[in-house]
């Protein structure tokens, strides 16, 4: 151990398929440096895995700077990890301590199955954007910029809500397994905008309805969603979501 | 068109909605049942006087059906929801820890204290509503004497400290309940808010202490 590098315990889920019942298992990495992030150790990790002749260690990443939302990981109990307003890949492993033991498990939840160790399948995602988080642009000349207005503040409003990463640590971190967050950030900053609030009342209703027909559990408003939200979406999306709903419900024809 | 509705209305979020319609309301029950019993400071004759007037009034079987309905349908979607909930993690983690930024002990305990406010309910209408009947006679009109009742029950230590017991837990319930529910039916602004957090501890505090206030008065009125 040199200049400040750690000496890490790291207990990790192994699963080799959906199928597999999958289990904790330890290993050690010497030497990890304190100005890697952790994907990176989890690469070192892998590296020495790959060395020994064993399988490495399956996890989902991608931009590895914070806006792709692939990295996932269960790290001590928390979704990617002790800070707030972070991703996996932004966790830098000065956050630990030379001697953790560091816990890593994938995302649990009816919703995601996992496909391979810390992999889980997040396409229940994409199928409740396909059920109406979108807006249905017809044809035609260009229309002139800013010709619709907007408020300044729903402006705001909607750009928080369009911050959604889609990574699911809302999910992972909700006691219920629930995804009213992602849900109602993507209702929400489509709903806010002139344009994408024609089709509000619809798109409440189907989001809503595929959400519940996945499996996700339901909200008891206790805010962890939030708090684990490495883009910092608030709860007040949920409510937005929740009046949104009752009264699309009652208007329904 | 009546299925479609109904199946609009049993969605999560409505689901949500009337476990926090029944709480809120159940919370007014809790404000009425208290501004009565509130009359035992006041002295034996009114405390009695108001359970005569209560019991009484024909109404009083509309008033107890409306109750009994809110708090089942409190408790059943409590169940259910709950139920759920657990489905929706089939596979629990090997270590989860709260962020410490978002639940409460309040937020993590409701299903517990939950429970709790439902083994104090049966037993409080079963100790009182069905519990011995001593009459009196108040300006003439024969009455029950609730007032004794109530005195004579908390000359024990051990009913006293289990009502205070449980009026903490609802007090926690509450903290958690009272602006979960305006949160579930839609009710946010970053200006209200946080105002109606503290309002949640603040109706707490006066639900759970109010209430525990009347046996510990009890138990020092018998000695007299
Ligand atoms: S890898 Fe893209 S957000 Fe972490």
């Amino acid at each position: 151990m040199s200049d400040g590098n750690m000496n890490l315990k790291l207990k990790v889920w192994r699963q080799k398929n959906t199928k597999d019942a999958g289990q904790m298992v330890d290993y050690s990495l010497e030497g990890v440096s304190p100005d890697m992030s952790f994907l990176e150790m989890m690469d070192m990790l892998n590296e020495k895995l790959v060395n020994e002749g064993q399988d490495s260690i399956a996890f989902d990443h991608d931009c590895r700077e914070g806006i792709c939302g692939m990295c996932s990981m269960m790290i001590n109990g928390q979704a990617h990890g002790p800070k707030d307003l972070t991703t996996t890949c932004q966790l830098h492993m000065r956050s630990f301590k030379d001697g953790d033991t560091v816990v890593v498990e994938p995302w649990r939840a009816r919703a995601f199955p996992v496909m391979k160790d810390l992999m889980v399948d997040r396409s229940a995602f994409d199928q409740i954007i396909a059920a109406g988080g979108f807006v249905n642009v017809n044809t035609g000349n260009a229309p002139d910029g800013n010709a619709i207005p907007i408020s300044k503040e729903n402006a705001d409003l909607a750009m928080d809500a369009a911050a959604c990463i889609g990574c699911a640590a809302c999910v992972a971190s909700c006691k219920n397994a629930s995804a009213m967050l992602f849900v109602s950030a993507k209702i929400s900053q489509l709903a806010l905008l002139p344009q994408g609030e024609v089709e509000g009342e619809e798109r409440v209703r189907s989001m809503v309805s595929k959400m519940d027909e996945l499996g996700f559990g339901n909200c008891t408003n206790e805010a962890e969603c939030e708090a684990s939200c490495p883009k910092g979406i608030s709860i007040s999306n949920i409510a937005r979501m929740n009046r949104q709903y009752f009264t699309s419900a009652i208007k329904a024809k | 068109m009546i299925a479609r509705f109904t199946r609009l209305m049993s969605a999560s979020v409505v689901k949500k909605q009337i476990m926090g319609l029944t709480g809120l309301l159940l919370c007014g029950f809790l404000v009425g049942h208290l501004a009565g019993n509130l009359l035992i400071f006041v002295g034996a004759e009114y405390f009695n006087a108001y359970g005569h007037a209560l019991i009484t009034n024909p109404l009083i079987y509309v008033a107890e059906a409306g109750l009994g309905v809110l708090f089942i349908a409190h408790l059943g979607m409590a169940v259910r929801l709950i139920m759920e909930n657990h489905k929706a993690r089939p596979v629990k983690y090997y270590l989860k820890q709260p962020t410490g930024r978002g639940s409460t002990f309040a937020s993590s305990t409701m299903p517990y204290t939950g429970t709790l406010t439902l083994i104090f309910l049966v037993l409080h209408i079963l100790q009182f509503k069905f519990g011995p009947v001593y009459t009196i006679v108040h300006g003439g009109v024969e009455m029950r004497d609730l007032y004794k009742l109530v005195v004579e029950f908390y000359q024990s230590e051990v009913a006293v400290l289990w009502y205070v017991v449980c009026m903490i837990s609802i007090g926690v319930h509450l903290t958690h309940g009272f602006w979960s529910a305006f949160q579930s039916l839609g009710f946010h602004h970053p200006s209200y808010t946080p105002l109606l957090r503290k309002i949640s501890v603040g109706f707490a505090v006066v639900i759970a202490g109010g209430f525990a206030s009347l046996p510990i008065y009890c138990y020092f009125q018998g000695g007299m």
